[in-house]
């Protein structure tokens, strides 16, 4: 046995973290599911997300308890305590996009009685912009990398200039044909669902910032860039 | 539920206490020591009332509770300790592996070499380095040759995270080593005879807040091997270092369980009183 034994701490810390990991990847691959499945009218794509939701709640729960643990057994300090109570908002916010995708899957189920309004190009965009946001929120997570999250957080104007975009646009849909006001309708409920998805993705992206350098910026309290 | 009786043949199955590790499984693990109805005396007074408790092997079971509620006491009666103290008096039994330690034909001197004790001033010999873990290899007739005792120093040594410090000086005094090297020694020394179970009281309550998290991440390692009891009064080394904690006060076990669950959710109010810092 070495002399030099690493702290059993730091090894459940580091295993926290792949379970957070873990829990975004599953997020992220079920949002591009759910959308893939609206572009492509993929019936049995949509079921499969709607009846796929087990996992992340499962990790949901596990990884609170894990925290909880953490923080009455160790007593952290400094970034110790700063990371593990952004890894229980992390989470929220994570379990939250579980169920966004669960809701734009939905959305999709009934869009796809109706003939297509229009070719889906905003959506897809606006998915893949909100993707991406809470992909470089969690790396930042990982990497501790403030320049990554701030990065997120300044991504969040474009995806809220797509949702008005797409409103604005299905609006003169509506005006014009009454037969595609319900299907537009769900349009515009998914557009607000990625929208939220990318709100989820900055608010991970604050935590990530206040835990690298115990700055709370929300609410633009913060210097952005700084 | 009790061992038969002589008269009775068939042999009970062994008891379990159903442990609950970090992973969500239960584990069953073997009970190392069953203590029935303890009562402890000094003198007139009860210094410890009724206590009941299963430690299972093989993992660290942690005392806590506030000065004089008979912590320590406890942990002596469990391997006789309390003998050499004049006028005490123990009723109801400590069952170690199925025998009662304080049954007649008792080997207490064996007794004390299964079931080691750490103190809480560390008291190495004023030997060197060396001489104190192999003292108890040689007097026991552990060692089968030279070569043989200085690989079982050296594995001791080792299994008590120090070697690399004292390789090079294994001749040195004891007395020369810092407090937390001379705790580490004294732990080497106990484990030397291959104990069962390793009773330790206060064992870093003596030392700086480094030795001390050497000496409990040492601790979490030892206990793939042994089975560990730890008087503390330091309810978050309880915490960091224990998979079980119970908690006594002014002489009776109060309540016992999971480590994790007695710190975020202990069935007495007493308990929770203690952990949360009420208690004035």
């Amino acid at each position: 046995m070495p002399d030099r034994i690493v702290p059993h701490f730091q090894e459940e810390l580091e295993q926290l973290k792949t379970r957070l990991l873990e829990m975004g990847g599953l997020a992220e691959d079920r949002v591009r599911a759910a959308v893939k499945g609206l572009v492509q009218r993929d019936a049995p794509g949509i079921d499969r997300v709607l009846a796929g939701d087990g996992p992340i709640n499962q990790l949901h729960i596990e990884i609170d308890s894990r925290c909880f643990k953490l923080l009455a057994l160790h007593q952290p300090m400094a970034v110790d305590l700063r990371s593990i109570v952004a890894a229980v908002k992390i989470n929220t916010d994570l379990e939250r996009v579980g169920d966004l995708a669960i809701n734009i899957a939905e959305a999709a189920r009934r869009y796809m009685r109706h003939p297509p309004v229009k070719e889906l190009i905003d959506l897809p965009r606006m998915a893949e912009i909100a993707q991406r946001m809470l992909r470089n929120a969690l790396d930042a997570f990982v990497r501790r990398d403030i320049e990554l999250a701030h990065g997120v957080l300044n991504e969040d104007d474009t995806l809220d200039a797509l949702k008005t975009q797409v409103f604005r646009e299905l609006l003169t849909y509506m005006l014009q044909d009454p037969h595609t006001i319900e299907p537009s309708l769900d349009l515009i409920l998914i557009s607000r669902h990625l929208e939220r998805i990318g709100d989820h993705a900055t608010n991970v992206a604050e935590d990530v910032i206040f835990m690298v350098s115990a700055k709370d910026v929300r609410h633009h309290a913060g210097e952005v860039g700084a | 539920m009790s061992p038969g009786s002589p008269s009775v043949q068939t042999t009970p199955p062994p008891l379990t206490v159903t442990v609950r590790p970090q992973s969500p499984q239960a584990v069953d693990h073997p009970v190392s020591i069953d203590v029935q109805g303890l009562n402890f005396f000094y003198g007139a007074k009860r210094a410890l009332e009724n206590i009941s408790i299963r430690i299972p092997a093989k993992l660290v079971t942690a005392f806590i509770g506030p000065s004089g509620c008979g912590k320590s006491t406890f942990l002596r009666t469990l391997n006789r300790m309390n003998d050499i103290i004049a006028g005490t008096r123990v009723e109801g039994r400590v069952l170690i592996d199925g025998d009662d330690v304080y049954g007649p034909g008792t080997d207490v001197v064996a007794l004390r070499r299964r079931v080691g004790m750490v103190f809480q001033k560390s008291n190495p010999f004023p030997k060197s380095i060396f001489e104190n873990v192999a003292y108890g290899l040689r007097i026991n007739g552990l060692a089968a040759s030279r070569a043989d005792l200085n690989g079982r120093v050296e594995e001791s040594l080792r299994q008590a995270a120090i070697w690399d410090e004292v390789k090079d000086r294994l001749h040195d005094s004891a007395n020369a080593l810092s407090g937390g090297q001379q705790q580490r020694l004294c732990i080497a020394r106990a484990l030397a005879v291959k104990p069962d179970i390793v009773l330790m009281d206060e064992p870093a309550s003596a030392l700086d807040p480094i030795a001390t998290q050497r000496i409990e991440e040492l601790i979490y390692q030892l206990k793939t091997q042994y089975t560990i009891v730890i008087v503390t009064h330091n309810m978050q080394q309880a915490a960091r270092v224990s998979d079980r904690t119970a908690f006594f006060w002014l002489g009776r076990l109060i309540e016992h369980g999971p480590t994790d669950r007695i710190f975020t959710n202990p069935a007495e109010k007493l308990t929770e009183d203690y952990v949360t810092g009420r208690f004035g």
